[in-house]
């Protein structure tokens, strides 16, 4: 099925079922330990053995020799494989680094070998016996060093430019120029990566933690150099992803290197502190903002330029995307810079470009608010544009920002912020109020399913989407009943299984629309061969509870099964109408902090998110994706940050003692509001992302706040209480 | 089992050790080797019996397999979950004898005896705990990995107010121990949820501890 006109009417739309608050239908499973994750696979591959990693201890060089002869003799030990014993693997399509190193070194971390062994304390002890030795390269690990030489990168625009930026910022009245940076991030989701892996002949089983399964397919086979219906990939339950599970890691290798060398299914899951630096993370980024407005707050100029960096071969941060397209302004810029470093691998985390962009831009825009002497709402509220600002004409398929703006500060009780810092206090306490825009485009993939009505009038629904904590299951069974007018207990879903109609999977906030409306065109066809057995035109007939009804008939639709189960397989293609239209979603961020004036120690005391995001599927997991994503805001601005060791080049504080994320401790109780629309541009869903867009913006708002509580303006992420101290007000 | 001999093998295999980071020491600075004990030992195995979800179990293991690992690997009691292997994330909080633990950090062959409660032994989907049933309620769990670790830990956390047992934010140690978020948040702060799921989490045991009340 093909999408090219806006969506008009359709069964969707009744909400009977799609739109409600339904509980997770995997919830049962998920709450009693009985959904198995990758490692988990007891019932599947019984009697397999351990893999345990061997990582490399530079950051770049070579290997001069591996000596395994002792790991070999180990107590239970059934094979090692280093890249010798591999022979030639390609690197996968969507990999910066070789997933299995040597003797080429290019990061920290990165695998030498895999141990096989009958359990996984031999395998562990076995891997700690491999002794390696190292040619040592110099390499570029500081990207404030190495920014001089960053470069234009190959893909993307690396430059826009509309109008005559540097004329109209050296003429506005008021201007700003301020430099921000992020810091490299980390997804470190709760499930480490593993795979469990076994052969039959040549074809490969990978039981995996993977959110884009035919990608994986694609890449396993690649790697491995072969035929990709000899690969197979299952992965019904993913313990969180946020971008860290996109691709193929060395989990999936090892496993299936060491499942041949051993003869064994073989079972690899990456220890936590090699986590760090042997998988991708969000890169750093250096940023340059400059805005130039009249007196009366009109943004006339508006340039953005960000560096990062990435090995040879890899691509930027994209931080100024956001930036083309969420204020208005005659006269804008945006570049992107980057610079070659030697640490582990960047790529996308969740929302990648906005999440760091917005990190800058909207302190920017706070900055520049108190410089016009305008309330930070009143400001945004004034720059808001219907159309693209690159080009004028193209409009935004909906674009309710101004009303995220407006209902978030009526709901907070903005109106009682002091405009001046470090105004408000609480006792011991210094308390602020922050403000940020949330912005995200929608982006849409193609997108199958299968979709089978049994005999017993239950509908079952197979693809190789994946959920990763988003909600899928139950998104995808309510788009399921919603269509063919049965109860949601009345269908199960599969998912994550690569002998499934390929799915657009679980990235870029793309997969609840996305998958849906794949689910939507399977259903469409079901709907069409049920009427067709029960006689009756598929056009008018009418699914509802439990039924089929058409030309004064009305029969269960278990009927049409009756002498054998019913099955439909479609996907959505999507036309032109991204590039008729601009089609992102909005959100408002608001945030209380209180920041202790003699010891710096900032509290989160309360946060609002106002989305304005398509229609919403469920209510209940996509107040969930936002609240997650507003905690994982409140680590980007607080606590996170990969520390690099700029000398020998790898992050040190590898582990979750080191890495800090928000802990039950410092998050308040969160707030959610979702404004009621439907976007009939972006599908027959005419739903659009959420779970990225709750964590745009969240920590300019946060750091914002401290700035408001205290006066002390920090540009340089993440706000800990050491870059206050020497500026907090005289207690 | 043999001390004596066992000391003498890691004196043996520390003074090879040494002798490796000596060499380290003494090498070019662009040639880095990794310092390995050349010793490659038999496992030690032992007997433990325990009591997990109210039945008894008994296991030949590996002295270094930890108890999250004997549950797992060995009993496929796989709703403990392995976040990190060091006792920083929580996902592997079971209940021994009561209390909260994190599995990584103890090792199986230390519970003789020991009667261990996971989430498998908590509730089933057919018949929930009432925990299992708020988190599903409240949508207190999102990619679920965490989950089985904060059920846990959930049953402990309230025990132990029970138990008049204090916590770093209880302002008054001598006055009976109560709920409130504060203590809750402060005692759930060993189990990380990465997906974000606090604030749900919280809302759904606060509803199960005003239900007891």
């Amino acid at each position: 099925m093909k999408f090219d006109t806006p969506a008009t009417t359709n069964p969707i739309d009744r909400l009977k079922v799609i739109g409600q608050p339904h509980d997770r239908i995997d919830g049962p499973l998920k709450t009693t330990g009985t959904a198995h994750y990758a490692y988990e696979r007891h019932d599947a591959v019984p009697n397999h053995v351990y893999g345990y990693i061997v990582p490399a201890t530079i950051a770049k060089g070579r290997v001069v020799n591996i000596d395994t002869a002792t790991a070999r003799r180990a107590p239970g030990v059934l094979a090692i494989v280093t890249a010798k014993e591999a022979g030639p693997l390609t690197k996968g399509q969507y990999n910066t680094a070789k997933l299995l190193g040597g003797p080429e070194v290019q990061h920290y971390h990165q695998a030498l070998a895999v141990v096989v062994a009958e359990t996984f304390e031999e395998a562990r002890a076995a891997a700690g016996l491999v002794r390696v030795d190292y040619a040592r390269s110099p390499g570029a690990f500081d990207l404030a060093a190495a920014k001089g030489r960053a470069v234009k990168p190959e893909d993307g625009q690396p430059d826009t430019a509309v109008g005559d930026f540097a004329g109209a910022f050296a003429s506005a009245p008021v201007t700003l120029d301020a430099m921000y940076t992020t810091p490299d991030q980390s997804h470190a989701m709760m499930e480490p990566h593993a795979t469990i892996a076994a052969w039959e002949g040549d074809k490969l089983t990978l039981w995996t933690a993977n959110q884009m399964i035919h990608w994986g397919k694609g890449d396993v086979a690649k790697t491995l150099g072969l035929p990709p219906d000899n690969v197979r990939l299952v992965s019904p339950y993913i313990g969180g992803g946020f971008g860290g599970k996109l691709f193929v890691r060395a989990d999936a290798i090892l496993a299936a290197l060491g499942a041949k060398a051993a003869g064994r299914p073989v079972a690899v899951a990456l220890p936590r502190p090699v986590m760090f630096n042997n998988t991708t993370h969000r890169p750093a980024t250096i940023q340059r903002i400059r805005i130039g407005a009249t007196p009366d707050g009109k943004i006339t100029a508006i340039g953005h330029e960000s560096w990062s960096g990435d090995l040879p071969g890899g691509g930027p941060e994209t931080a100024v995307q956001q930036t083309r397209l969420l204020y208005a302004g005659a006269n804008r810029m945006t570049a992107t810079r980057l610079a070659t470093l030697d640490l582990p691998e960047g790529n996308a985390m969740r929302a990648p470009g906005e999440a760091s962009g917005l990190m800058a831009l909207e302190i920017a825009m706070d900055e520049m608010a108190e410089k016009l002497k305008l309330d930070p709402v009143d400001f945004r509220v004034r720059n808001d544009t219907q159309e693209d600002p690159e080009k004028p004409g193209r409009r935004f398929s909906q674009r309710n920002f101004v009303q995220c703006m407006r209902k978030g500060a009526e709901q907070f009780g903005w109106s009682k912020r002091s405009a001046t810092p470090g105004k408000m206090r609480d006792g011991a306490w210094l308390v602020g109020m922050g403000v940020a825009s949330a912005f995200r485009n929608n982006l849409v993939m193609k997108s199958g399913a299968r979709v089978r009505l049994g005999t017993d009038g239950r509908a079952t629904v197979e693809t190789d989407m994946t959920d990763i904590g988003t909600g899928s299951y139950t998104i995808i069974a309510q788009t399921a009943a919603e269509m063919l007018g049965l109860p949601l207990s009345q269908v199960s879903v599969v998912l994550g299984d690569s002998s499934f109609p390929v799915s657009s999977g679980s990235g870029g906030q793309w997969g609840g629309n996305s998958s849906t409306a794949g689910v939507y065109a399977a259903c469409v066809k079901l709907r069409e061969a049920i009427a067709g057995a029960l006689g009756m035109d598929a056009a008018s007939a009418v699914f509802d509870d439990g039924k089929v009804s058409a030309g004064g008939r009305s029969v269960p639709i278990a009927e049409a099964a009756k002498s054998g189960e019913i099955v439909a397989e479609d996907s959505m293609e999507y036309g032109d109408l991204e590039k008729t239209f601009q089609q992102s979603t909005f959100g408002a961020h608001f945030v209380e902090v209180a920041v202790h004036a003699a010891t710096g120690e900032i509290r989160v005391r309360r946060m609002l998110a106002v989305c304005a995001a398509g229609r919403i599927l469920n209510p209940k997991s996509a107040r969930s994706q936002v609240i997650g994503a507003m905690t994982m805001g409140v680590g980007a601005a607080l606590m996170e940050d990969l520390y690099v060791d700029k000398r020998l080049g790898f992050f040190v504080n590898h582990d979750l003692a080191g890495y800090e994320v928000p802990v039950h401790a410092d998050i308040p109780h969160q707030e959610v509001i979702f404004l009621d629309e439907a976007d009939p541009v972006s599908s027959p869903m005419k739903a659009k992302g959420v779970g990225e867009l709750g964590l745009c913006g969240v920590a300019a708002a946060i750091a914002n706040a401290v700035y408001n509580a205290t006066g002390v303006r920090v540009r340089d992420y993440p706000v800990t209480l050491d870059k206050l101290l020497d500026r907090l007000p005289t207690v | 089992m043999d001390i004596t001999d066992q000391l003498n093998i890691s004196r043996r295999g520390f003074l090879k050790l040494t002798a490796v980071s000596a060499t380290v020491a003494a090498t070019p600075p662009l040639v880095a080797r990794a310092a390995v004990p050349d010793v490659a030992r038999a496992p030690v195995t032992q007997q433990v019996a325990m009591e997990v979800n109210g039945k008894p179990a008994t296991l030949s293991l590996d002295t270094r397999t930890t108890l999250l690992d004997a549950l797992r690997e060995h009993m496929h009691l796989t709703g403990t979950k392995k976040g990190c292997d060091h006792g920083q994330c929580g996902a592997c909080t079971v209940l021994v004898d009561g209390r909260r633990i994190n599995s990584c950090l103890t090792l199986a062959v230390m519970h003789e005896g020991s009667k261990v409660t996971t989430i498998e032994g908590l509730g089933t989907p057919d018949a929930l705990h009432p925990l299992q049933a708020a988190f599903i309620k409240h949508d207190g769990y999102q990619c679920g990995y965490c989950t089985p670790g904060q059920i846990c830990s959930a049953v402990g956390v309230l025990d132990e107010i029970r138990r008049d047992v204090p916590s770093h934010v209880t302002a008054d140690i001598g006055a009976k121990a109560t709920f409130s978020t504060a203590e809750l948040r402060e005692r759930m702060s060993g189990n990380i949820c990465r997906c974000g799921a606090y604030s749900n989490i919280v809302e759904a045991i606060t509803e199960v501890q005003e239900g007891r009340a």
